[in-house]
């Protein structure tokens, strides 16, 4: 009769998203040399500069080793077994969603996402949607326009705004950041760019689907986006990928610049194949995502729900430059079976009265592991600077571990820091609470951890967060039995 | 007489394996409210633990029936679908879950398993709204994190509004009197005979009088050394008021 909130039992659910669509892939051969990259910048028909700046990435690459302070054990990623380039096979760019593969359609509608309803939806998300590496749809662009701000792929924006590409990329993330931002530098092939020009505000949320799908194949995802003085977007990317036995590399930069009284939210789903029960598959994700508030009073909120990946390498950060300037972390991140993830944020204060704020949930299960990594750091300049982090933890079952490391370098003796952790157990009294008002172990379960993770799935768009519980809800499915 | 709710036989019990329940035998009726008092400590507690499934406890002999079917192989939440319910003594807080949307889980929960379709938030909300106005819950108060930091009386509330909500045909009342001033009391005990009928039946466990003033039972019974020692009719609830426990435990012993 005794039911203890044990962990490993029934645990073969299968992931939810895990098919493969059948489209041809235009790859180039597997390996990274400079002949693959300039390969890649032709297949692009990129200009000179753009090829210039991938070598230049790409010969520091070799110079640099790979990071291995995270609390992460995986197997090393062989460089030259991957493809760096696919794209869907197309006859022309289309120029609506009728002319769009109709396969690809498909694998859309299987995560829920049918574009076709969202464009009928009038005005709701704009999605700029990413297959593997390049934009096949983009919806709502010309509502955008009509404001000046330009939504559309890093690709098209190289060709079409290249002024603005030049000026800002790389220019948060420097090439010569860490490792995985420099091979992105090297080989990246698509992404997403948001110029807000001065005193706009984006009149919808923007959004982009990403998914791995061709074998093999990393996708080294590149976003900009830029919000000029006083203006406003909220950003809003999702994941999911097919299910494979293979390894499959992700290693995407975000760069956000935010200048003068401007602000961006930026929030994410992250649902890559986090492998099967034992390990086996799953996507490493070694992402790079930055912002730099520029501007006096500039702000910029970072919003994630981590469930995916077998490995998780993600730090989004935020430079808080511009005096008064406001920098947010809202992060909830699940790990289960054998997940792994070393998360959390860097907030750099080096403008006066720059404020920052930190909100962590994590909540790992069977024999996940989970690290929050965190950085606040505080310059000699940076005259009542504030943070405030709060990092909470939330154990189910007994062979998942939990580690919290707050990093704190302060050089100010104005700033006020405040850092407030705990770690707790989905307890027994409470899952019998539940289970004796009629619901399962199950419903309990994501009833109990829902809870947990409210202050962060409050900053969340609503149909974003609808989706996120039930991700998360998902991901725990016999976590306890 | 009605038809028997609970029938339990020659149940004996452990935890930890410390036996607490020894041969106790009791039976509920349909329309019946039955009284089990009895000294702090001894396990009234454990066997409205045992009663709903609560993981822990072992039964060692005997077998416990629910409308004649054996209860002891269901999980905790098929017997409260199937219509048993505990008001519990410590409601436990659960943060983040404000108790609206708590309370919308548990009613759709049963109405899956009754098999009939789940309401959505609106009509949830019309039928909640009916039934918390009788106990005075404010919608601010519907508002709040299940539990947290509510006051002794506001938790039994909130326990006798899901009873009231999920309509059980048994219900256990453990110490849901404990923490209550007059006027809370009186409210809870309206709650409880508003939904008291000829069709459902009740078990109220207390160790004093004061919410048998307000609730009727049918029949009283004291409760030591992990059985009943003594039933009666409601006058031996007055009785032992007077005389305390002592008097009952000492002529057994």
């Amino acid at each position: 009769m005794a039911q203890k909130a044990e962990i490993l039992k029934n645990l073969d659910e299968k992931y939810k998203y895990g098919f493969i669509t059948d489209i041809k892939a235009d790859t180039v051969p597997c390996g990274l040399n400079e002949d693959i990259i300039r390969m890649i910048s032709a297949k692009k028909n990129e200009p000179e500069w753009l090829l210039e700046r991938r070598l230049k990435a790409y010969r520091h690459w070799l110079t640099m080793k790979e990071p291995t302070w995270a609390k992460l054990i995986y197997d090393k990623v062989d460089f030259q077994a991957l493809s760096y380039y696919a794209a869907p096979v197309q006859k022309k760019q289309p120029k609506s969603l009728d002319e769009v593969d109709k396969n690809l359609l498909e694998t859309y509608n299987k995560l829920g996402i049918p574009l076709k309803e969202q464009e009928a939806l009038a005005g709701v998300v704009a999605v700029d949607a990413v297959f593997d590496s390049v934009s096949v749809a983009t919806t709502y662009r010309a509502q955008l326009a009509e404001k000046g701000i330009i939504f559309c792929s890093i690709s098209e924006a190289i060709k079409e705004h290249p002024d603005l590409v030049q000026k800002y990329l790389g220019s948060v993330v420097p090439y010569t950041d860490n490792f995985y931002a420099c091979l992105n530098s090297a080989v990246f092939t698509d992404g997403s760019f948001v110029y807000i020009p001065k005193g706009v505000k984006a009149p919808i949320e923007l959004s982009t689907y990403f998914r791995i799908n061709a074998k093999n194949t990393g996708q080294f995802e590149r976003t900009l986006i830029v919000a000029e003085d006083d203006s406003y977007v909220s950003y809003l990317e999702g994941c999911t990928a097919p299910q494979r036995d293979e390894n499959q590399l992700h290693a995407a930069i975000v760069e956000i610049v935010v200048m003068n009284n401007a602000e961006v939210k930026y929030s994410t789903v992250q649902n890559w194949y986090p492998g099967d029960k034992d390990g086996k598959g799953g996507v490493y994700n070694f992402v790079t995502k930055r912002a730099a508030c520029r501007g006096v009073n500039s702000k910029v909120s970072w919003t994630q729900v981590e469930t995916g990946s077998a490995v998780t390498w993600k730090y989004p950060s935020c430079i808080l430059q511009g005096d008064n300037s406001v920098g947010e972390f809202y992060s909830v991140a699940v790990t289960h079976h054998k997940q792994q993830a070393d998360t959390g944020t860097k907030m750099i204060h080096i403008g006066k009265n720059t404020r920052s704020k930190i909100i962590s949930k994590g909540i790992s299960a069977g024999f996940s592991n989970q690290t929050y990594r965190g950085l606040v750091d505080v310059g000699i300049n940076a005259d009542n600077a504030r943070n405030y982090s709060q990092c909470d933890s939330l154990l189910i079952g007994s062979a998942c571990g939990s580690h919290t490391v707050p990093y704190v370098r302060n050089r100010n003796k104005t700033a006020v820091l405040e850092h407030e952790a705990t770690t707790s157990k989905i307890s027994e009294e409470q899952l019998f609470y539940c289970q004796q008002r009629g619901l399962n172990e199950e419903e309990a379960v994501g009833l109990i951890v829902n809870g947990f993770c409210k202050e962060v799935m409050q900053k969340l768009p609503m149909e974003f967060a609808i989706e996120a519980a039930k991700l998360i809800n998902i991901s725990l499915e016999g976590s306890v039995g | 007489m009605g038809k028997p709710i609970l029938e339990i036989k020659n149940l004996s019990a452990k935890v930890a394996d410390k036996e607490i329940i020894k041969n106790l035998n009791l039976t509920i009726n349909a329309g019946e409210v039955h009284a089990l008092m009895g000294p702090n400590g001894t396990g009234k507690s454990t066997l409205s633990y045992i009663l709903t499934g609560k993981p822990g406890y072992e039964i060692t002999d005997g077998e416990i029936l629910f409308h004649g079917r054996d209860l002891t192989t269901l999980k905790p939440e098929e017997r409260a679908c199937a219509g048993i319910f505990l008001s519990m003594q410590y409601p436990v807080a659960i943060p983040g879950v404000a108790s609206n949307n708590f309370l919308k889980h548990a009613v759709n929960a049963k109405r899956k398993y009754e098999g009939k379709p789940e309401l959505d938030a609106a009509e949830f909300l019309k039928l909640l709204r009916g039934v918390a106005k009788d106990l005075d819950i404010s919608a601010e108060m519907l508002k709040r994190e299940i539990n947290v930091g509510f006051s002794g009386g506001e938790k039994k509330r909130m326990e006798i509004l899901q009873m009231s909500l999920l309509q059980p045909k048994l219900a256990i009342l453990d110490e849901a009197d404990s923490g209550l001033d007059i006027d809370a009391l009186k409210i809870v005990a309206e709650g409880v005979n508003k939904w008291h009928n000829n069709d459902n039946s009740l078990l109220i466990i207390t160790h004093h009088q004061d919410l048998l003033n307000h609730i009727q039972p049918d029949v009283v019974h004291i409760y030591a050394d992990g059985h009943i020692v003594k039933s009666g009719d409601k006058n031996l609830a007055i009785e032992l008021e007077k005389s305390g426990y002592k008097a009952f435990v000492d002529t057994k012993e």
